[in-house]
């Protein structure tokens, strides 16, 4: 699984930023594979290949704000002066109220809005210095996922996905090699051809993590992603995520749901009106472990066999 | 794939939006038949008018018992004092009894004797300059009556007010037939830019998912403007279709007896078709834009 997306990742690189990213994610990669081969830990399943630890935070940082501002019309404050940085690989949660500020940090990653001070660098790149011609350039860059799945309905699933590589232009053999595939890593695979009214919450939720994952960008973002399925199906999300973290994508989650926050155990921003009250960037990381162990880990149980997507 | 893509989501949304698209299409088409009407009128009476403007004549009716000298002394004074003339022929008693009595022989029949004069009739190089003419040979007094420049000249008339109503009436057909025109295009702009509206608010979530997913500005908009082309397109080619068949079927029967629609200068039918065509799709071009620019906030 993981060979397969870092070939086609590989293969995409259009974009210098992205082809930067790509470049520091495979000299990641490499490193990670030598530490495995040391390691050698026991895998729960022989059949499959061994998967590489999670993405741990490397030394350079993906994302960086320095002292962010953002106030909307009306005074009404988005962001207080919000200074945090996320490393490459590095899974990271975004809690707070609703109007705290997390979907205002959203926003502002895929310059659906300009900040008022301060500076966000993004692999290196001030924001700011991104021309508006460019900036659907660089949103090429970014998954992200919505707690309200934004399909469109009278379109396939195979077509929902489809329409992401569309609509950047890219080549219809592209489309054919790519989507299948993603579908698959998705566990869609049954569903190519239902439309998003005929599947379930989790299973629209999937449908929009694959168009967003489609391009194998460095960075997914996602908004409330299990804000509308119930704790099962949220579980199900959570581990089709870790599987894309462990791939070494850089991953972003606002939520409110604490309790999967807590039994995550993965580092955590919390915001309040607008600023960061806390950041736990903890050493309370899991040990390596196998998307089933952390599932399992999710449901609080002990290692038993759960509904395995790969 | 490009534009086979922007054409799918063009004619999509086109089915999607099927009342307004109609209701544009309709007015597209009644704007292009009007236009298609219009063009060729408006040449045939401007070809018409100038012809008219082109035979006017000034009259010169001397007295009835002006002599052959008087005639020839009357024709000189013409040719040296009056500027912008063209031709001055002399049309005798006796020709013109002869010219009437052909057209009106009971008449002339009747009044058994010759009662009308000698006439020079000039033809002015500019029809414009006909008064000036008139009032070289026929000066006013300061009493506001006309004295002549020579005793035997009785009269100089034209028929310039034959023409002026002539002018006038062909005016007036143009302007309400440009007014008509102007007012058809505006609400073809409109329901256009409407239809686009429509188009753009029933695809909002499609361009949601566009800029997320970083398609590019002209990649979100090319299918608005080619589905507002194909709109106009749509209604141009109609209205042609029609017109050529009222050709067909009217005007080319006709073109044998009037000899105004057979009028060389006005335009061919193809180069008409042309235009129009060129008017529908331009129309409809300006229509997206508007609402590209109110309401597509790319």
């Amino acid at each position: 699984m993981h060979d397969r997306l870092q070939g086609a990742k590989g293969g995409g690189a259009t974009v210098s930023l992205r082809r930067e990213l790509m470049a520091v994610d495979e000299r990641q990669q490499r490193r990670r594979s030598a530490a495995r081969s040391v390691e050698a830990p026991e895998r729960p399943r022989p059949k499959k290949r061994p998967a590489p630890p999670p993405a741990r935070p490397s030394g350079d940082a993906l994302i960086a704000f320095h002292d962010v501002s953002k106030l909307y019309e009306g005074a009404d404050v988005g962001l207080k002066e919000a200074s945090f940085s996320v490393m490459r690989g590095e899974w990271s949660f975004l809690v707070g109220p609703t109007g705290s500020g997390k979907s205002t940090i959203m926003k502002l990653l895929i310059k659906e809005i300009d900040l008022t001070s301060g500076s966000i660098t993004v692999a290196g790149k001030p924001l700011a210095d991104i021309a508006r011609h460019r900036v659907p350039y660089y949103r090429r860059n970014i998954g992200v996922v919505f707690q309200d799945f934004k399909l469109l309905p009278g379109r396939t699933v195979y077509e929902n996905v489809a329409y992401a590589l569309q609509v950047t232009g890219q080549r219809r053999s592209e489309i054919r090699a790519k989507v299948p595939d993603i579908l698959r890593l998705t566990g869609l695979s049954t569903k190519l051809h239902n439309y998003p009214e005929q599947l379930s919450g989790g299973e629209q939720q999937r449908v929009s993590i694959a168009r967003a994952f489609v391009n194998h960008p460095p960075l997914l973002l996602c908004d409330e992603p299990t804000g509308n399925l119930d704790p099962e199906t949220s579980i199900g999300i959570m581990q089709l995520l870790y599987r894309i973290n462990r791939t070494g994508t850089t991953i972003l989650v606002a939520t409110h749901d604490n309790q999967m926050v807590d039994k995550m155990r993965r580092r955590v921003i919390q915001l309040e009106n607008g600023r960061i009250v806390r950041d736990e960037a903890t050493g309370l990381y899991a040990r390596d472990e196998s998307t089933k162990e952390f599932a399992a880990r999710l449901r609080g149980e002990g290692p038993r066999g759960g509904p395995d997507l790969g | 794939m490009r534009l086979g893509f922007f054409i799918r989501e063009a004619t999509r949304s086109l089915k999607r939006n099927a009342a307004p698209s109609f209701a544009a299409v309709a007015t597209v088409l009644v704007t292009i038949l009007v236009l298609g009407i219009f063009i060729p009128i408006v040449q045939a009476t401007t070809v018409a008018t100038d012809e008219v403007r082109g035979r006017l004549l000034l009259n010169v009716y001397l007295k009835t018992d002006a002599s052959d000298t008087d005639v020839e002394r009357v024709r000189r004074l013409i040719a040296e004092q009056t500027p912008n003339i063209k031709s001055v022929e002399y049309v005798s008693k006796r020709d013109a009894y002869l010219e009437q009595k052909r057209r009106n022989p009971t008449a002339y029949e009747l009044l058994g004797r010759n009662p009308l004069p000698d006439t020079l009739r000039i033809t002015p190089s500019d029809p414009d300059g006909i008064n000036a003419i008139r009032d070289a040979l026929t000066p006013l007094t300061p009493s506001g009556a006309r004295t002549t420049i020579d005793p035997a000249i009785d009269e100089v008339r034209n028929r310039r007010e034959d023409t002026d109503k002539i002018i006038r009436g062909t005016n007036v057909v143009k302007l309400t037939m440009a007014l008509l025109a102007g007012l058809l295009i505006a609400a073809s702009i409109l329901l256009i830019a409407n239809t686009i509206r429509l188009s753009v608010f029933s695809r909002r979530r499609e361009v949601e998912v566009m800029k997320l997913v970083g398609a590019t500005d002209w990649f979100i908009r090319w299918p608005f403007v080619l589905e507002g082309v194909l709109v106009g397109a749509l209604g141009g080619v109609l209205a042609v279709g029609l017109l050529g068949v009222a050709k067909v079927a009217f005007v080319d029967p006709l073109t044998e007896s009037f000899s105004l629609i057979a009028a060389p200068e006005t335009l061919n039918f193809p180069l008409l078709v042309l235009i129009l065509l060129g008017a529908s799709v331009g129309v409809s071009a300006l229509g997206s834009g508007i609402s590209l620019r109110r309401f597509l906030r790319v």
